[in-house]
């Protein structure tokens, strides 16, 4: 009776949505809305500032967004300081982590479970590469799609298997916790230095070079892979608190 | 129909099921590991929606990081239940 009712409330609720949806005009069908008038088109063409005329791939140079990846261009240049805000949530929700569960005297907590031979050799066969394609995803952020907060999960996911594959391993937290501070302080400083040198906070000041390229961009990719360690840092220390206790 | 449609409703249909069998799955191992590949499909579903960056992030943190903090809370809970 209970699954019944619940049934029933959901294709109501289904049954609302679709048909709010439908029929209205501020959502068109999937793949025919008018994207030439709105905002986003203006991302995509740069010409928020000014007029490059048409913009071509390996070709286009000195845009007022250099990343060839238009999510890069918008997440770490035109909204970069919603980016600042973002990565600040994470910083206190791991620092909220950290008071709750953290604490002096840690130990590994003791699962009801022990990794056989072929988990622990797999977990580090599996390790290099999962870091690897972290990296990779997180310096490739303004080429391809991606970026730091994928590509910091990634890594922070290979240091999880690694804590699978042995009960007695634990990461360097001290190291983790330099790289949080450092890679958090260096977005800062770099966007105080668009605020000093330049005109704006978080102002993109080096050169953006040809579009496309690995080294272009000017500062995308170099707060990308800050934003990468950062987050990277960030979740290995949720993992590790939530994986040890105080030893008693 | 061309053959992402097809893909398109069998993904969403999948999705679906998924989710019931996630909520009334008796076994709680089992409730994670519907629950995982939910995340799954949604990745799927994403991809046809051509957002990969959506895609790539529920990857990472639906199917993987979530995924094995459940399954480590739960082998950390049933021995604290055998011992009392």
């Amino acid at each position: 009776m209970k699954n019944f009712l619940a049934l029933l409330l959901t294709l109501f609720l289904g049954y609302m949505i679709i048909a709010s949806l439908s029929n209205n005009e501020a959502f068109p069908k999937y793949g025919e809305a008018d994207v030439s008038s709105r905002v986003s088109q203006r991302y995509i063409d740069r010409n928020v500032t000014e007029n490059p005329g048409e913009v071509l791939y390996g070709e286009a140079t000195n845009l007022e967004s250099g990343s060839a990846n238009t999510i890069a261009a918008i997440v770490t240049d035109y909204r970069s300081f919603d980016t600042l805000g973002e990565v600040t949530v994470l910083t206190v929700s791991a620092l909220g982590v950290a008071l709750l569960l953290g604490g002096a005297k840690q130990s590994r907590i003791e699962l009801n479970f022990k990794p056989n031979f072929m988990l622990r050799v797999g977990s580090r066969a599996l390790f290099g590469i999962i870091l690897m394609t972290g990296m990779y995803i997180s310096i490739h952020g303004h080429l391809t799609p991606g970026g730091g907060f994928p590509g910091g999960s990634m890594i922070a996911s290979s240091l999880l298997l690694l804590y699978l594959a042995d009960d007695e391993f634990r990461a360097n937290i001290k190291g983790v916790k330099v790289i949080q501070s450092v890679a958090g302080s260096a977005y800062v400083i770099a966007g105080l230095l668009g605020l000093f040198i330049g005109t704006y906070f978080l102002e993109n000041l080096l050169d953006t070079a040809v579009l496309g390229d690995l080294f272009s961009a000017g500062m995308i990719p170099i707060i990308y892979v800050l934003i990468g360690f950062k987050v990277g840092s960030e979740i290995s220390r949720i993992i590790d608190n939530f994986l040890t206790e105080e030893s008693v | 129909m061309d053959l992402i449609n097809i893909i398109e409703i069998i993904v969403s249909i999948l999705l679906v099921v998924m989710a019931f069998l996630a909520i009334n799955s008796k076994s709680l191992i089992k409730s994670v590991m519907y629950l995982s590949s939910l995340s799954m499909l949604a990745v799927v579903g994403f991809v046809i929606m051509k957002a990969p960056d959506v895609a790539g992030t529920e990857a990472v943190i639906g199917s993987g990081l979530v995924t094995s903090l459940f399954v480590f809370t739960l082998l950390a809970v049933r021995k604290v239940g055998k011992e009392q």
